[in-house]
């Protein structure tokens, strides 16, 4: 729980590591009946695909305006010179 | 002028209303927001009230009114907007404590559409934090009261939505649908909720949970409405690349039709663990399709049984990522007290997520790492092949399958809370539309005794929305299930 939490930059209380170990327990032995399937001849689905071109997605490589450095830093907890700032990244 | 009754308005007596000037959007605009902040204090389905945004859009309908042009099809309608949908200017939690103070510098493209149509957005709406939830009880800011039951909830993740329309608040809500998040939610409250095929309606402005399942749809009080406001958001998007380049059909011109001959699939996987008033409800609405002169026949959706556990895998993944941008960099909330980089990211998530983010984030994080990747991850995708598969086959047999939304009508506040495995398997019928990304609904099909909505659900092959309205409608006007 504890290397997971880790990955995802997450801190978690005694209590919530103890509570989630035995949730995900729980959903992980559910989660489990998956093996039960054969999809030995099946194609992994990432995406809902249907008919269209190739290049359906794409657009026009071309100059859109952005939100401007204000807006965009506006919602930062904390900001100046026109960029986020956070805590001391290293240490000299 | 007398005090405007907003609370049962449709779109056409809206319209109706403001061309014979009984009132002018303004004043609709007033009573719905003075009746709205009233009606907040039995269901807390609103965070956050729009009126200074809500009032200049009025003004600007009566305005073309008054130079005798087209406002358009939205004109005056009050609407409900889902928090977990940007809104320039308009506070947008996402039922996040995180994002308490969050002010969007952008609209969403489904709200930016809604008001070019004349649509009036009258407030946000609450909601599970960051749409994770089935019954709204895990917004940082407070359950959603049950409209018809002040000790139940109204389903979720769009309670709020659903609750709004139910109320008679809003004329329609926008909701957003990953796992049932529209559907279900419409059914506790007994609207009409639309989850319309992937990819229909642009994504741009929705706060991300898992990118490949996430749509935004309507919710209203009927179906003709619900299906107009699908028309206004619907269409493809430069600013979303996985919105469908796909022409938008008049769905309009599909309802008050004939549903004669219709042949119509029943997923007997869907009928094994309801409620017996639930069951007891679809049974006489498909009873009811059959006198419509629907064929009803039984189909089999195998795949069924893995849904869920094929949906929990993705679904917290993507949201693992998704939720990553959380980082007390950007979005308005940072841990106080943290002296390093790493700290401030992990505090910041430690405090401002709640538990069910948490625990999805905890699970999405550990199926996509090292080593589990492909036992977790790679298998889901494969299991989301086989549901899909399931639905093409099934519509190749059948017009549009019938099922019900929720094995069982609203529940308590509080009743499942803790107890997440238990809330997931409440998703059963709901996800796999998600997960194949064909469109459904829910629409209102009768009461328990008790008095709680029950709502079936229509899913129909992709794009076919107007075949599915056309059935949806005629049951409404055929009184449901009764």
């Amino acid at each position: 729980m504890r290397y997971v939490a880790d990955l995802a930059n997450l801190s978690l209380t005694e209590h919530e590591v103890r509570k989630f170990q035995a949730d995900l327990d729980e959903i992980l032995a559910h989660v489990d009946r998956l093996n039960d399937i054969d999809t030995s001849q099946v194609e992994p689905m990432a995406q809902v695909l249907y008919e269209a071109e190739e290049t359906a997605t794409l657009r026009l490589d071309r100059e859109r305006p952005g939100l401007g450095n204000e807006l965009a830093l506006d919602n930062a907890p904390l900001a100046g010179a026109g960029f986020f700032k956070v805590p001391e990244v290293i240490k000299r | 002028m007398a005090a405007v009754d907003v609370s049962s308005l449709s779109i056409g007596q809206i319209r109706e209303g403001l061309s014979r000037r009984t009132f002018t959007s303004v004043e609709l605009t007033a009573a719905a927001l003075a009746y709205a902040r009233e009606q907040n204090s039995k269901t807390n389905a609103y965070l956050e009230f729009a009126e200074e945004r809500a009032l200049a859009a009025a003004q600007k309908v009566d305005e073309t009114l008054a130079r005798g042009e087209n406002p358009g099809p939205l004109a005056g309608v009050p609407v409900a907007v889902k928090d977990v949908i940007v809104t320039k200017g308009v506070r947008t939690t996402c039922g996040s404590k995180l994002l308490a103070n969050y002010i969007p510098p952008y609209d969403a493209t489904a709200v930016e559409r809604l008001e070019q149509a004349g649509g009036i957005i009258i407030g946000k709406t609450n909601c599970d934090e960051f749409a994770m939830g089935s019954s709204t009880e895990n917004s940082a800011f407070g359950p959603v009261r049950n409209p018809h039951a002040p000790d139940r909830v109204p389903g979720g993740s769009s309670g709020g939505s659903a609750a709004a329309v139910a109320q008679g608040t809003a004329a329609v809500a926008l909701g957003s649908d990953t796992g049932g998040s529209i559907r279900q939610p419409a059914s506790f409250c007994g609207v009409v909720g639309v989850t319309p095929t992937y990819g229909r309606v642009s994504r741009y402005g929705l706060t991300a949970f898992a990118s490949s399942l996430d749509h935004i749809g309507p919710l209203a009080r009927n179906v003709r409405d619900a299906a107009l406001l699908l028309q206004v958001i619907a269409g493809r998007d430069p600013l979303d690349s996985t919105s469908a380049d796909v022409p938008v059909p008049d769905y309009l011109a599909h309802l008050d039709g004939e549903v004669k001959g219709l042949k119509l699939g029943l997923p007997r996987e869907y009928l094994k663990d309801l409620t017996s008033e639930t069951g007891d409800l679809i049974a006489k609405a498909v009873d009811k399709l059959k006198t419509l002169g629907c064929e009803v026949r039984d189909i089999s959706l195998p795949a069924t049984d893995y849904a869920i556990a094929c949906y929990y895998v993705i679904a917290t993944a993507e949201a693992s990522s998704n939720l990553a941008r959380y980082d007390g960099v950007r979005y308005t909330m940072r841990s106080a007290s943290s002296e390093s980089l790493s700290d401030m990211y992990r505090n910041t998530r430690g405090e401002g997520f709640g538990a069910e983010c948490k625990r999805r984030i905890m699970l999405g994080t550990y199926v996509l790492s090292a080593g589990y990747y492909d036992a977790y991850y790679l298998k889901a995708q494969k299991v989301r092949a086989l549901v899909a598969r399931d639905f093409t086959n099934a519509f190749s047999q059948v017009d549009a399958i019938v099922a019900p939304v929720s094995p069982f009508p609203a529940f308590k506040i509080g009743e499942k809370v803790d107890d997440p495995m238990a809330m997931y398997l409440s998703d059963i019928y709901t996800i796999t539309g998600d997960l194949a990304g064909v469109p459904c609904m829910s629409v209102p099909c009768g009461k328990t005794r008790e008095g709680l909505p029950v709502g079936m659900q229509i899913l129909a092959k992709h794009f076919d929305e107007p075949r599915m309205f056309r059935l949806a409608d005629a049951f409404e006007r055929a009184g449901g299930a009764s």
